[in-house]
Order: C-alpha cells, then sequence, then structure tokens
C-alpha cells in the first residue's frame, strides 16, 4: 500500500514556505465529534462502523471523494502504520489498534483526516515552512466541508466536544516543527523551551507527544484549545515562532563569530561522515543531517538544496527505508543499506 | 546513571517532556523503557494522561468523593471514576453528566472553561440565535469594562430573552 507516496518526498517537507531554512512545517489539527454517537473508546464495533460510513458518505457527498483516498485499517501492515506515522499522516496511537477506523488522505497530501482515532474525526492539514495560517486555512475548509454533511457534537458553552477535555472548544492543536541545532549548540535551548512553556505552548519530540528529540528538531504546539478563539492561538504560536526564529539566528551568528572554524569543521565532517559511511543508525544520521541542514541554511554548504536534506531525514527513518528498499529488514542491515541510500543521494543519484 | 525503574541496569533511554512549564526527564534501561513501551517512538505509549487528568480532579478523601466516583453519564455509562481512571470521556453528554467535575478541572487545563471559539457551520436557523447571543455577551463583558451599568442590565435582559428562543 502507499507505494505512489514512497516514490515522492512529503509536502511539507518541500522547503517552500516562509521561513523554510529554520521551520520545516506547519501543522493544523481539528478535533470533531459526530452528535449522539459514543465516541471511538466508548463506541461499539457497530458504532464506529457506522461513524466511518457517514464520514464516506460526507466526504462523498461533499466531492472530497475525487481529491483524495480513503483507506480502511484493516489492510494496513505494520511497516505501512509505521510509514504513514513517519510521514506525520497519522499519530502513533491511531492504528495501535485497527478495527474499523480509516483515513483519508488528500492526493498532495496536504490534508489527512483520522477516522475513529480518540475522536470520531481528526483533521489535519500541513504546509512547508512557517504557513500556520494556511495550514488552519486547509483545514477549516475541509471541516466546513463535512460540517455541512455531519452534525458534530458542540455545546454553546463547551465548544466542539472531545472525548479529551485537553482538546475540548476549538479543538485546535496548531504546531511547527522548527529545527534549532544554534540554541542547542550554545546550551540556549533549555532557557528557550522554559520560557516557551510559560506562554501555554508545549514542545515536543519529533512525532510529537511523547516522543524524544531527533536531529535537533521540536515541534512546538499550543497547549490549551478552550477560551481563546482560534486566531489568538494561532497568531500567539506565529508570534512565538518568529521570536524563536530571531533566537535561532542570533545564535548562529555567536557561532561563527566565536567558533567559526570549529563550527564549519563540524559541518563540513557531517557532510564527510554522511558522503563516505557504510554503517549508519537513525540517531547517527540525524544528527549529522542536523549539521548539514545547519550548513546549508547558513550558506556553509550551498551546493546542497535544503529540500534534499529534509527529504533524506525523512527517507533513513525505519519504515520509509524499507518501504523504499521494497523488503523487510533487521537493525543492522537497516543500518548498512541507511548509509548506502545516503551516500546515492547526496552524489545526486 | 541507574534505571529510574529498575535501579539495576544502565539508563541508556532518556525521555524528556516539557508540559506547562515542567520538564520532565526519565531515564530508563531499554527493558524498561519498553516495558511502558518507549523504546521505539513510533511504539511508545504517550504521556500517561489519565494518570495526570486524576491528579487535576480532587483525590479521593472523604464518603462524597466516593458518590462522585459513582456518578453515571445516561448517554454512554460512563462513571465519573472511569473518567478519572482513563481520562477519556465516553460521548457528548459526560460533559452535562460530569458538569461540577469537569468545570473545575476545564479551568485548571484551559484556564477557562467557557468556548469563545468558532461555532459549527450548521442550519442556519439554528445558527442565528446562537451568533446573536454570542454578540450580545461581548457587549455585555465591554458594557461591564467601561462600568456602563444601565446598558449591562439591559444586555443581560436580552440575553435571557434570546437564550428562551435558543431552546
Amino acid at each position: 500500500m502507499f507505494e505512489s507516496l514512497v516514490r515522492r518526498p512529503a509536502r511539507w517537507l518541500e522547503a517552500d514556505g516562509a521561513e523554510a531554512a529554520i521551520v520545516l512545517s506547519s501543522r493544523a489539527r481539528l478535533a470533531r465529534n459526530v452528535a449522539n454517537l459514543h465516541y471511538p473508546g466508548k463506541a461499539s464495533s457497530e458504532m464506529q462502523a457506522r461513524v466511518k460510513d457517514f464520514v464516506r458518505l460526507a466526504l462523498g457527498n461533499r466531492g472530497l471523494l475525487q481529491t483524495g483516498t480513503l483507506f480502511d485499517s484493516e489492510p494496513v501492515s505494520d511497516i505501512d502504520r509505521d510509514f504513514l506515522i513517519e510521514r506525520h499522516l497519522i499519530s502513533p496511537e491511531f492504528m495501535r489498534d485497527r478495527q474499523n477506523r480509516a483515513l483519508f488522505i488528500q492526493n498532495d497530501e496536504s490534508v489527512s483526516i483520522m477516522i475513529n482515532e480518540e475522536d470520531h474525526l481528526r483533521i489535519q492539514a500541513f504546509q512547508s515552512g512557517l504557513e500556520i495560517r494556511s495550514a488552519m486555512e486547509k483545514a477549516e475548509k475541509v471541516d466546513s466541508e463535512l460540517g455541512a454533511t455531519l452534525d458534530y457534537d458542540y455545546s454553546k458553552d463547551y465548544g466542539f466536544l472531545t472525548s479529551c477535555p485537553t482538546n475540548v472548544g476549538t479543538g485546535l492543536r496548531a504546531s511547527v516543527l522548527i529545527h534549532l541545532p544554534g540554541l542547542v549548540l550554545t546550551n540556549e535551548i533549555d532557557g528557550v523551551i522554559t520560557q516557551i512553556s510559560k506562554v501555554g505552548l508545549a514542545v515536543r519530540g519529533f512525532y510529537g507527544e511523547g516522543t524524544d528529540v531527533l536531529g535537533n528538531l521540536f515541534q512546538i504546539s499550543n497547549q490549551t484549545t478552550l477560551g481563546r478563539q482560534e486566531e489568538d492561538i494561532i497568531s500567539s504560536l506565529e508570534d512565538v515562532t518568529r521570536q524563536l526564529i530571531s533566537h535561532e539566528e542570533n545564535a548562529r551568528m555567536t557561532l561563527i563569530r566565536d567558533a567559526g572554524d570549529e563550527i564549519k569543521d563540524k559541518i563540513w565532517r557531517a557532510y564527510g561522515i554522511l558522503k563516505h559511511a557504510r554503517v549508519l543508525s537513525s540517531e547517527e544520521a540525524m544528527n549529522l543531517l542536523s549539521a548539514v541542514r545547519l550548513g546549508v541554511a547558513m550558506g556553509i554548504l550551498d551546493m546542497l538544496p535544503m529540500r534534499l536534506v529534509n527529504e533524506i531525514m525523512l527517507l533513513i527513518q525505519p519504515a520509509h527505508l524499507q518501504k523504499l528498499l521494497g523488503e523487510e529488514l533487521g537493525a543492522s542491515d537497516r543500518d548498512g543499506r541507511r548509509a548506502d541510500l545516503v551516500r546515492e543521494r547526496l552524489m545526486g543519484r | 546513571m541507574l534505571c529510574e525503574d529498575c535501579h539495576e541496569r544502565e539508563a541508556n533511554v532518556h525521555l524528556t517532556q516539557v508540559v506547562n512549564d515542567k520538564k520532565s526527564v526519565l531515564n530508563l534501561c531499554l527493558e524498561c523503557a519498553d516495558k511502558r513501551g518507549f523504546s521505539n517512538p513510533l511504539k511508545n505509549v504517550p504521556f500517561p494522561l489519565g494518570d495526570f487528568l486524576s491528579s487535576m480532579v480532587d483525590s479521593p478523601r472523604s464518603d462524597r468523593t466516593g458518590q462522585i466516583q459513582q456518578i453515571t453519564c445516561l448517554g454512554c455509562g460512563l462513571t465519573f471514576g472511569e473518567f478519572s481512571k482513563y481520562g477519556r470521556l465516553g460521548c457528548g453528554k459526560c460533559y452535562e453528566a460530569f458538569r461540577t467535575q469537569l468545570e473545575q478541572l476545564l479551568r485548571k487545563i484551559h484556564g477557562s472553561s467557557r468556548h469563545c471559539g468558532k461555532l459549527p457551520a450548521g442550519s442556519p436557523e439554528k445558527m442565528v440565535p446562537l451568533i446573536e447571543e454570542r454578540k450580545l455577551q461581548e457587549e455585555l463583558r465591554r458594557a461591564v469594562e467601561e462600568e456602563k451599568f444601565e446598558l449591562a442590565a439591559e444586555l443581560r435582559d436580552r440575553l435571557k430573552t434570546v437564550g428562551i428562543e435558543r431552546h
């Protein structure tokens, strides 16, 4: 499954949005439930199947099925599931149990809808770079289309009702995936993270909630969803992201000024290892790619397009690697094949 | 560094999470990380939200709390005790069934317990009173802020009428 997706880079990694040298991507996610039906965690299998049917009808009704594909999750293999997680099209929780779940993916991969995750609907939209607003517009468009057919669970006091009270109200979780090697190298990152969490935002790892930081990539998202307007949530995330960008740029300037030779050496060595290594674990590769990405952003490795570095960061993830090679591989085999893939891509093949 | 769970093996999985200004770091060995589902980010059991949420609701101390745990949602049969344990509601009616307890929890999580964001795209006839009500609430808030109490009283009366029309 998903063979056509494997062959092309994820849309949100194209490095063509605003501030793409530092911000990899923006995402807006809306949690919605259909009125008068139990939420997936409490619903009988029959009721879950009904939700799936309702959503299929609504998608068809609004012409959305012509713009993308609806996949049943039962036939999705473990590798395909991990592949979708790596591409951020689904959450790690979504296909832990695959019965009665479905996933809609728009053809250009800019929108995905998880059906019967924790809520009946999780509508997500992605954009490359710092483009939270346009991601939100995309999510809202699909939301209004579906809302015109489906009766959403909504209360005057609490807004859109969700299974977990941490999502109630707007149901909106907006986030950016941001690359902060400068702040990590200058040891300022902990202080910055503390500041960010003081203004109601959460900082997480590469795959979101409960995951660790990989390759100096951080996910910043709003923590509260109730008592604020959507616009307010988005503009505060945007403001904080802009401040973070300027902190990161300052840190990079400090590094070049005070430790220029060391930093250039680190970047060129990372590039050298990636171009010649025969075995690479995914953690080592991500850290080296982070240094190379910094080099590209700073104009030190100006022969490499940012898009290529972003793309390699995704392709070396375990499920992507296996899908790309068309075979299941154990961890040690993967490390060898990963090194091959990185070398080939960097040589322009 | 030793694993924080078994205190025997070397900790080689380090999990960091920052929520609401609190940074927590968990250092585990591979075996214990695996037990918790943390070893592979793709298979991880996320942040134990149920525990976190239930710790925000008052802990069981008195008989009354025991009674609270027994409150049951007529929509889906979920008890408040089950919600405290797992942190997930079963249906939209749970919000009414556990209203008193949830109000307190929502204020702790969000700093507010009232929605002021978008309205659903529904049938226009249902929406008109709702939009009117939202507008009046906003005017009322402004009148109170500006200490225009006469206007505030008038707006409050109009709000009541709109509320009746809507129901």
